[in-house]
């Protein structure tokens, strides 16, 4: 049912995604072949199925609730979901959609402050070279959590067995890597 | 015969040895396979996680260049490239508005008219027609053919008939003279990007795997995908700690599995490049009976 509008009123989270993205919840039937299947089931706190569900329902404190789950950080857009989805769910564009909601509006999960360091380390070393440099990322991403010696018993073998690469290989032109992140940030806000 | 060709920043890196093998049989086949001029990062899982809108620009720059630079056919070896490629391109062309704000963001047209092809459609394509002629080794022992999710899914961008039981690779190395065995984790995930931020999760996830592949007695693993790749072969000591147990088992890529069967020497292949010994599965290959 259309919730009454006025023009100070924002569109609720649901009726934002399926603008954005045009996944409609209303399609789940609740089957929960996508939660069986999910090989991270079992370290979620809401289930894919569950997600679709909230959606569906909008309880009050729904948004609140699926933005602040780890469940959305979790999801490795491995697609098994939506490839068994009688109804074509798209649900890895769901959890994409609801983390980036997630971070705009600073409600990440405290348990999943690393994944999300990880995701910023990795775009923040494209911005710079224009090409993921693999120690580049580790060494930032160390920076940003902290976990200084996490796999550093790694980085001798890896060296000899020439896997790691600290010569970061760049885009001639890294100007025009920096101008497109820096578009794409402007538009933000505007029309999505 | 030349091709267009997308490494991505892994096979520069920590998967160097999927880039040389590919080359390798390339080469021995008479494909030339030249990279797109001055390619930027797909933006892989980072990018689609934090702002969908980078995650469709980014490939389309790449896209764009290899247009102008004429290509008709890019090969994309990883399997997570290849997703990201082929999502930005399906998402261009199916909406007007999506073209019209990517070109603004890239500063480039984009026309979609490069084909993107897995490793598989290349294999298939310009390797299989002529491969019976270089074969001149069997592999000779049992392999698990481990897809992981990208390659297999989503369909529309894999292009597999099977996505939950794909066959593709199992052809290739039949060719190679190997024995794939049927096994349940072929499209399990490995753990992907969470090698770093939850080694614990790409622990779990890959020791499925790799138990299971050992339980039905496989004697090699075969991937064609650098993540898949890192965290079955990289992250081996997390695997055994989580297993409790040790599996020796070693992982190769597709084409370094296809360039022996070649006979190509091991060290153009990048086989010592490798956490767990690759011996095992070299020490199998007898010559081929004419």
């Amino acid at each position: 049912m259309e919730k009454p509008t006025d023009k100070t009123h924002t569109p609720s989270l649901r009726k934002r995604m399926e603008l954005e993205i045009g996944v409609l919840p209303s399609h789940c039937y609740q089957c929960g072949k996508c939660t069986a299947g999910c090989p991270l089931n079992e370290d979620m706190d809401i289930m894919p199925s569950q997600i679709l569900r909230i959606l569906q329902l909008e309880l009050p404190g729904y948004e609140a609730k699926l933005l602040g789950s780890l469940s959305i950080w979790l999801c490795l857009a491995c697609d098994t979901c939506y490839s068994r989805c009688p109804q074509e769910v798209k649900l890895s564009q769901v959890m994409d959609f609801l983390r980036q909601e997630s971070v705009q509006q600073n409600k990440v999960n405290p348990k999943a402050k690393d994944i999300l360091k990880f995701h910023q380390a990795f775009l923040e070393t494209i911005e710079k070279n224009g090409k993921l440099n693999e120690v580049w990322l580790t060494l930032n991403y160390k920076l940003k959590t902290l976990n200084l010696l996490q796999d550093v018993n790694k980085a001798p073998s890896m060296f000899f067995k020439g896997k790691l690469n600290p010569i970061p290989e760049r885009v001639h032109n890294v100007k025009e890597i920096e101008k497109i992140f820096n578009k794409v940030r402007e538009n933000e806000g505007g029309t999505k | 015969m030349k091709l267009g060709f997308y490494p991505g920043c892994s096979l520069e890196g920590s998967s160097k040895e999927y880039s040389q093998s590919l080359l390798a049989v390339a080469e021995k086949c008479g494909v030339t396979l030249e990279e797109i001029d001055d390619w930027s990062c797909c933006g892989a899982s980072a990018a689609h996680s934090l702002n969908h809108d980078l995650s469709i620009a980014l490939p389309a720059r790449t896209l764009a260049l290899a247009e102008n630079q004429g290509m008709a056919e890019v090969v994309i070896p990883c399997a997570a490239c290849y997703g990201r490629m082929a999502a930005s391109q399906k998402a261009m062309l199916e909406d007007a508005s999506v073209l019209k704000k990517t070109q603004g963001f890239i500063d480039m047209k984009f026309l979609g008219n490069v084909k993107l092809l897995t490793v598989f459609e290349f294999l298939q394509k310009y390797i299989f027609p002529v491969a019976d002629q270089y074969i001149v080794n069997k592999l000779n022992q049992k392999t698990a053919c481990y897809y992981g999710c990208l390659l297999a899914r989503p369909k529309e961008l894999t292009k597999l008939e099977r996505p939950e039981n794909p066959m593709e690779m199992e052809a290739v190395l039949e060719k190679a003279g190997a024995t794939p065995i049927d096994w349940a984790f072929k499209t399990e995930c490995c753990g992907a990007g969470f090698s770093m931020s939850r080694t614990d999760i790409v622990a779990k996830l890959s020791g499925k795997i790799l138990e299971d592949a050992a339980d039905r007695g496989a004697e090699s693993i075969i991937v064609a995908c650098p993540m898949c790749h890192s965290n079955l072969d990289l992250r081996r000591p997390e695997i055994k700690k989580q297993l409790k147990k040790d599996i020796n088992i070693p992982v190769l890529f597709i084409t370094q599995a296809l360039g022996l069967s070649m006979g190509i020497p091991a060290k153009d292949l990048g086989l010592k490049n490798h956490l767990v010994s690759t011996g095992k599965a070299v020490s199998c290959i007898v010559k081929k009976e004419a």
